[in-house]
């Protein structure tokens, strides 16, 4: 079957486009028509020749987007719900508007690649392949967690993907990062690892002295800045004398992308893939937004007002990133809206469906206290009381 | 200088002080107002207290002798109480607030601090009255922050660093260690680091392994730093601002679920004793020795033991480094036996240094081995009913009494 190109007429979103000649309304046999679609911005390079904002993708790929970024989305609201039931406790960072850094990236990579973040982990761990059980089980501490119950909301890890975690002081997964990229350069794996932080993240010294290391080894580490622009309650500029978080490597060149669009994070992350397999370390800044405050219990609004996060997720302003894609979708005549609907639901079903399950997983024994404290049968004594 | 230490001893509603309490190790007391007047349980000490000026008008620093309600014709027919209530929170704020506007060198800086007001309001209103200046919201640096705050300290400033969470002072341990802690001796006298550095640490409600860390075990060997825990609002207020007056750098660990304690406190104002213990519960039969949190869960086992016949004396240590033997020596010398209880992990906490120096000084005073129950030598677990078996509850105080007492 000839693959028809789409090209979009213009800079406008909703402009007309051309249509394919075979003048199919829904795609079904062309999922693998290349579609070549305009990222929302122009990337901008810091030291380095920033890659085209057109990015080829398929109906197939923009359908998985939608899906697995509802899905997120999902699983985030559903979060919030449990938190407010105190069925989870403790702290709970969600990601709810920034799903399509995860979704954007797994799309360029693949699960020999690694990915380590902080604490806001969940949908970067369904991202890797991590199921809802385990997701919602570890969130209610819970013994079908992927941590059986002793990591919680910010420790959620899956060796086999490729991810290593989840982790609550942040800075320190930094150096950890560029560890496994140091480990991916010794073995010759020819994969890379991201190493993702925040805006507030950005201003720990590990960071550069890590970054200073990878530069020096030339080791294939992509330092990833989610910048939401507040950590916590501080906003960039209050934190940050140069917010410009991509330029902060100096001599390791640096991307800044539009966060909230699937489709520019995956070229992002397929041009800095390539870049550092064969050069060294570079940084992305992401360019996104949460939601939702800091943890459950940041309101979000002390610092930021209500009409700047609604104008955010406005689909006039178009940056929610599930909105932009179901837009596109549209756009381009893959699925009618009853269809995505039917996802949604669909989603909202599974993740239903999860949390029943996960409710009924027990919580842990008593004797899962001291297990894994160090590794079985070398030698190390448990005292108990 | 300054020289600190007014410390009254008001007490609380049901413990009266027995006047040998007065004595407060190394610092000096003058007795100019020991004829303190005794009344309704209430008894004020006055020492020599001078304020170090600086221009601050000191607000109205006016001690009074006996702590009789002066104020009861402007309180509320509700509130024929003297004193007035508030949070731990709150107390500690107050306590902060009081020496800020006292002493203009007295700064704060931390993570949200100023603008947010604090993550646990500690400092909220703050930023507003002093400016950004006075409390200054770091980025996430705390190795940089810590050490400029030593750095600013060495100057003469009395910067007051907050850890969001105690466990992320872990990234400035070489500052604390290193710089804080030694840097007066190494010059030979001639620096000093009055820096007081506090944030909320202990297990809480299921905050995950790295936010439910005890640093008290850690710093308790770093000479030159004192440690003091407080666990009322009363003593949060006081340990406050005595850290802060105070010349040598102290860490004031807080605890993460009991900022929301409620008391009633003196209207007056009042500085404790660094170095003090506090006796809770005085008793025959046993001293138990806790700190922080845990004080709440040995009252708890007090209600249980009463109730069983047995008398333990309760003392909430405070002061973690250094150790008050004199009150600790006092009680065991009644009892003969010793229970500790710690949240501190079992190995290398508060509770094995604390063993060791009872061992040294009071061993021929012991009918008993000590006894000590901390919490279990793991990372705190997620999950709710494994982080409750991390930490020690009261029922197994009550067996380990019962095991002393046999």
């Amino acid at each position: 079957m000839a693959a028809a190109l789409l090209r979009r007429a213009s800079t406008s979103p909703s402009a007309c486009l051309l249509r394919p000649l075979s003048g199919r309304l829904f795609s079904s046999s062309s999922d693998e028509t290349v579609l070549s679609i305009e990222t929302s911005v122009p990337f901008t390079g810091h030291k380095i020749e920033p890659p085209s904002r057109m990015v080829d993708t398929t109906p197939k790929e923009l359908l998985s987007f939608f899906s697995d970024m509802a899905l997120m989305r999902r699983m985030e609201i559903a979060a919030d719900s449990l938190y407010k039931a105190k069925l989870i406790r403790g702290f709970c960072h969600l990601y709810d508007g920034q799903e399509a850094v995860a979704v954007g990236m797994e799309a360029a990579i693949t699960k020999a690649d690694g990915i380590i973040t902080a604490y806001r982990d969940h949908c970067t761990f369904l991202g890797r392949g991590g199921n809802l059980v385990q997701a919602f089980s570890e969130l209610m501490g819970r013994q079908a967690g992927c941590s059986n119950g002793k990591g919680g909301s910010m420790h959620f890890y899956k060796k086999d993907a490729s991810f290593y975690g989840g982790h609550g002081i942040v800075g320190a997964q930094v150096p950890l990062g560029c560890g496994v990229a140091f480990a991916q350069k010794y073995n010759k794996e020819g994969a890379v690892t991201f190493a993702l932080y925040g805006d507030g993240a950005a201003n720990q010294g590990q960071l550069f002295e890590a970054l200073n290391i990878s530069a020096l080894w030339d080791l294939p580490a992509i330092l990833v800045c989610e910048n939401n622009h507040y950590g916590m309650g501080t906003a960039e500029w209050r934190a940050a004398k140069s917010p410009a978080y991509y330029k902060r490597g100096d001599y390791v060149p640096g991307l800044k992308v539009d966060g909230m669009d699937a489709l520019a994070v995956k070229q992002a992350c397929k041009f800095a893939k390539e870049y550092a397999l064969a050069n060294g370390p570079i940084i992305l800044e992401m360019d996104t937004y949460r939601y939702h405050g800091h943890s459950m219990s940041d309101p979000g609004s002390t610092y930021r007002t209500r009409d700047e996060i609604s104008g955010v997720r406005q689909v006039s302003r178009e940056r929610d990133p599930i909105e932009r894609v179901r837009k596109l979708i549209l756009a381009h005549d893959i699925a009618p809206a009853s269809e995505l609907k039917d996802i949604e639901k669909e989603v909202r079903k599974q993740v239903d469906d999860a949390i029943a399950q996960a409710k009924e997983s027990p919580m842990p024994d008593a004797s899962e206290l001291f297990t894994n404290v160090y590794v079985k049968g070398y030698g190390a004594e448990v005292i108990y009381l | 200088m300054a020289s600190l230490q007014m410390a009254a001893l008001l007490s609380a509603p049901s413990t009266p002080v027995p006047s040998d309490r007065v004595r407060l190790g190394a610092l000096r007391l003058s007795a100019s107002s020991s004829s303190a007047a005794r009344n309704g349980g209430a008894l004020v000490v006055r020492s020599e207290a001078k304020v170090s000026g600086g221009g601050a008008s000191a607000r109205g620093l006016s001690l009074i002798t006996h702590a009789v309600a002066e104020k009861a014709a402007a309180a509320s027919s509700a509130d024929s109480k003297p004193g007035h209530e508030l949070l731990l929170f709150e107390a500690l704020r107050e306590g902060l607030d009081e020496e800020m506007e006292r002493d203009p060198t007295v700064c704060v800086m931390g993570e949200d601090v100023g603008h947010y007001g604090g993550s646990y309001k500690v400092t909220k209103g703050l930023a507003t009255k002093y400016g950004d200046l006075r409390v200054l919201d770091t980025p996430i640096a705390e190795n940089s922050f810590t050490g400029m705050g030593i750095g600013s300290a060495m100057t003469g400033l009395r910067p007051v660093v907050e850890g969001m969470n105690m466990g992320f002072l872990l990234l400035a341990y070489n500052q604390i260690s290193n710089n804080c802690g030694m840097l007066h001796y190494t010059s030979g006298g001639q620096f000093k680091i009055p820096i007081v550095i506090r944030g909320p640490g202990g297990v809480g409600r299921q905050l995950g392994a790295e936010h439910s860390q005890r640093l008290e075990s850690y710093f308790q060997s770093i000479p030159g730093l004192q440690m003091v825990a407080c666990s009322t609002p009363y003593n949060a207020k006081g340990l406050m601002k005595a850290a802060i007056r105070s010349e040598n750098p102290v860490v004031l660990f807080e605890h993460v679920l009991l900022y929301n304690l409620k008391e009633r406190i003196p209207d007056e104002e009042y500085v404790l004793s660094l170095e003090e213990a506090e006796m809770v519960r005085p008793g025959e039969h046993v001293t138990i020795l806790t700190y922080s949190r845990m004080r709440y869960h040995v009252m708890q086992a007090a209600k249980t033991l009463v109730n069983k016949g047995y008398d333990p004396e309760v003392i909430d240590i405070r002061s973690l480094k250094p150790f008050d033997l004199y009150t600790i020596g006092n009680s065991i010398k009644k009892t003969h036996r010793v229970l500790i209880v710690e949240e501190c992990m079992r190995t290398g906490g508060i509770g094995a240094s604390l063993r060791s120096a009872i061992i040294d000084n009071f061993w021929d005073y012991l009918d008993a081995p000590i006894l000590c129950l901390s919490s279990q030598d793991v990372p705190t677990p997620y999950a709710g009913t494994l982080e409750n078996w991390t930490v020690v509850q009261p029922e197994q105080i009550v067996a380990a009494v019962e095991q002393l007492c046999k």
